[in-house]
């Protein structure tokens, strides 16, 4: 589903955004950068990545083009200053020029570099309230699970209708991490497990301090903040184990809090709902919000 | 203004103080801008050193260095606040601003002297609380303030019961009370103590950036002070501003907090404005191109930069419509600052430029600058700060703004005003080196965080996945090539202060027009006893 409301935007956008993806890894002056984008690390970092993480749903695809076409457009305003700096170096010298203009005024020249700009960036403000909107829009939920930051881990609250049951995921460390084969400090010992292609909306609060619930390769960070309910969503659509980190400063073990998801398929997801209800605790009448201060 | 009344005076009146009244109850402008620029040395020492800490953890994956996590956070922690208080706003708005202000509208003096003094120790004093903080309790366990220098309620509330947090507060208030008196004494020298006929249209750019710069502080210092004392009635007294508990919010304190903030990068970069302006006139022998432009610039971006806040707060729930709006505002300071940019351009363009010291500096901060400021531009974009926010791209802009912006603008500072305020000259190979070190040093250093950021990794980290470590080795190396030129700094003063050879009035020749250079070097302990009058030179505004 996700792909396809993607190839229907219109092709000149797309085009737009392959193009200057291919510039900025071309430009940035590393062959690697490519072949690293496309190296097997889907939803986790991979050594020596420079670029975004790969996308997996529509928003995150919409930011990762987004962000392509804006680095495009930057890395030419940057390389012009450049050409015009050396060309003063070069041109303006003292042995080159013993005598200085007496230059201070050009009207025309003045009203350009004003104008420019702005034209240039109301071509990235109409892309950019595009894509926000498509991030803050607020589609009808498939499923909708409450996350609760705590120091220093996440616990996930399912609804009535899948189960109703809570469950805490916290770091995987030593030998379990080892065994698990899932990357240091990145995986949790219980998941968030998520049905593929299904619209997934999960509202986020913390116990204690702030925490931020972060997912690059779905292109979502919203932060955990008590006393309040955040919302948002996304639409996974490729089964796989993503990762992230918390993203918001919550004291010593900031860094040891990562956040796991696993997109499954319904089937799976079903199965692992209907095992999840014997193993976690029951939820009475529903995912609640009690730990909302 | 008695100019007449000076006359009278000889110059016998012109001996200095002893010892301890000089320097310790010090109301001379040039000898406070002095003070001011050696205790940003010092703090910047105590700065770097944190930041070595930080970049040594770094280095590799696992926990090398820090024990507990934990004071890596207030390492962090550290860093920011002495850098931003205590190293860059004392250089450049104490230190130069002092120093050059009155020297550049042809004053004697600043406004108020005695509450020039009472400035510098308040931050001296506000230095000292925050030294303390690092060696009481904060987080249960350890000590020091590891709230990041943002200070964010609930971590600085409930999260550090200790009183570490508390008196990072006050070494807020204290070099923020400082700093305000401080501008009220450069908003009333620069705007009744010019000399007779220097309009504001015919002052010196330096002092206009401070003009703006000291508007700014006034405005959006005591919202700070305001915020981190609700925060401390929060901590101690029993309030709930910030509590949802008591019906207040932690949100209510980002708002404050950056209502200040955002202004507060400003005030770091503005006058580094007006520096890099004099130095690429002096050194291109051209007057500024656009002078009229250049002064309002600035101006746009001190009211453009109260507006645009929150795009600090794009991930904590804000509306569509609220984020659209800091979106557009946000872009908005990217024109008057792209002016600036091409006028300093077009100020070389045509010039016959020395490339000394000070030059190589000036030239390096417009393109590190450039850099910084189109990520600046990336970043305004709410729906890219979605996966941007609070990692290492964040860090990689800010340093290229104020790392590679406000420090080699004070580094050009240094090298362009030392003979001025010694007498003596820093050897010309020791400020290339410093400078190509610096350059070199500080890309390798900040260029991969944005390949980190990119790739995910979150600011505040003690520890990260494997995945990290690459970039993060690469930028640790490039700390210590930026560390190297900073020893060549200091052997480069050393050989200054050794050396037998004394600085001219006015060494960079014809380009230098400011009144500064119609000074001996160093300055007479009070200077313009007659006060120059300025008529209508074309330098400026023609």
């Amino acid at each position: 589903m996700g792909m396809a409301r993607a190839q229907g935007r219109p092709a000149g956008r797309s085009f737009w955004g392959r193009a200057a993806a291919l510039a900025a890894t071309g430009l940035l002056g590393t062959a690697t950068a490519a072949t690293v984008a496309n190296a097997a690390g889907v939803g986790q970092p991979v050594p020596w990545q420079m670029d975004l993480q790969r996308p997996v749903t529509e928003v995150a695809t919409e930011i990762y083009n987004f962000h392509h076409l804006l680095n495009w457009i930057m890395l030419v305003i940057v390389l012009f200053v450049l050409a015009l700096l050396i060309a003063v170096v070069v041109k303006f010298n003292e042995k080159k020029n013993p005598t200085p203009s007496r230059t201070t005024h050009n009207t025309m020249l003045e009203v350009a570099w004003t104008i420019v700009p702005v034209l240039i960036l109301v071509a990235i403000a109409i892309p950019s309230f595009r894509v926000l909107r498509t991030q803050l829009s607020d589609p009808k939920a498939d499923l909708m699970v409450k996350v609760i930051g705590h120091a220093w881990y996440w616990s996930y609250e399912y609804p009535q209708d899948v189960g109703g049951f809570k469950f805490d995921a916290n770091l995987l460390e030593g030998e379990d991490q080892v065994k698990s084969g899932q990357p240091k400090l990145l995986a949790t010992d219980n998941e968030m497990v998520v049905p593929v292609n299904k619209i997934v909306k999960i509202q986020v609060t913390a116990a204690d301090v702030m925490h931020s619930w972060a997912m690059p390769s779905f292109g979502f960070k919203i932060d955990a903040i008590p006393g309040r309910l955040n919302q948002f969503w996304f639409k996974a659509d490729r089964e796989g184990t993503y990762h992230g980190q918390c993203s918001e400063l919550c004291g010593q073990r900031h860094a040891y809090m990562p956040i796991t998801v696993k997109v499954v398929s319904e089937q799976a997801f079903q199965a692992w709902t209907a095992e999840a209800k014997t193993k976690f605790a029951r939820t009475d009448g529903g995912a609640k919000f009690a730990d909302a201060r | 203004m008695a100019h007449a009344a000076t006359a009278g005076h000889d110059h016998a009146h012109d001996h200095t103080p002893p010892f301890f009244q000089r320097w310790f109850n010090s109301t001379n402008h040039k000898d406070i801008g002095t003070l001011y620029l050696l205790f940003a040395f010092s703090a910047g020492i105590v700065g770097a050193f944190l930041s070595f800490g930080i970049r040594m953890e770094m280095e590799q994956p696992g926990l090398q260095y820090f024990s507990n996590p934990q004071t890596y956070n207030v390492f962090v922690t550290g860093h920011g606040l002495i850098m931003v208080f205590f190293m860059v706003m004392p250089a450049l708005i104490g230190g130069f601003g002092n120093w050059f202000v009155p020297l550049m509208i042809g004053a004697p003096d600043m406004a108020f002297p005695r509450m020039n003094n009472i400035s510098f120790w308040l931050t001296v004093a506000g230095f000292m609380s925050l030294a303390c903080s690092l060696f009481v309790e904060g987080a249960p366990g350890a000590d020091g303030a590891g709230t990041g220098w943002t200070v964010y309620p609930p971590l600085s509330t409930a999260g550090h019961p200790g009183p570490a947090v508390d008196f990072a507060i006050f070494a807020l208030h204290l070099s923020g009370a400082g700093s305000i008196l401080g501008a009220i004494n450069f908003i009333t020298t620069i705007l009744n103590m010019r000399a007779p006929g220097m309009t504001l249209h015919k002052m010196p750019l330096f002092a206009w950036s401070m003009l703006v710069t000291a508007f700014l502080l006034l405005l959006s210092l005591p919202v700070l002070a305001g915020a981190i004392t609700m925060l401390l009635t929060d901590r101690n007294f029993g309030t709930t501003f910030f509590d949802p508990a008591g019906g207040g919010d932690p949100i209510l304190y980002q708002h404050l907090f950056w209502f200040f903030g955002h202004p507060e990068v400003y005030i770091m970069i503005l006058p580094a404005f007006g520096i890099v302006s004099h130095i690429i006139s002096t050194f291109s022998r051209k007057p500024v191109f656009g002078y009229l432009a250049m002064a309002y610039a600035m101006v746009a971006i001190g009211v453009v930069g109260f507006v645009v806040w929150a795009h600090h707060m794009y991930t904590v729930g804000l509306t569509l419509q609220t984020q659209s709006y800091f979106v557009f505002a946000t872009m908005v300071i990217a024109v008057p600052t792209g002016v600036k940019i091409f006028s300093w351009i077009a100020t070389m363009w045509g010039g016959s430029i020395r490339f000394t010291a000070a030059m190589h500096w000036a030239v390096g901060f417009v393109f590190l600058f450039t850099v910084g400021g189109v990520t600046g531009v990336i970043l305004a974009n709410a729906a890219v700060d979605r996966y941007l926010h609070d990692t290492y791209y964040v860090v990689a802009h800010f340093h290229y703004v104020l790392s590679l912006g406000a420090v080699f603008i004070i580094f050009a500072g240094v090298y362009y005003w030392f003979p001025k305020m010694t007498g003596r000259m820093i050897p010309e190979w020791a400020g290339k080196l410093h400078f190509w070190l610096a350059f070199i040093g500080a890309n390798v250093l900040f260029f991969p965080m944005h390949f980190l950021g990119l790739a995910g990794m979150p600011r505040r980290y003690a520890d990260y996945p494997d995945a990290f470590a690459g970039w993060h080795y690469v930028a640790t190396m490039g700390g210590h090539i930026f560390a190297l030129g900073m020893v060549v700094f200091v052997i480069g003063v050393v050989i200054a202060f050794r050396s037998k050879e004394r600085a001219a009035d006015n060494p960079w020749g014809e380009g230098a027009t400011t009144l500064e250079w119609t000074l001996s070097s160093p300055p007479p302990f009070h200077q313009y006893e007659t006060l120059p009058v300025i008529v209508d030179e074309p330098s400026h505004a023609h």
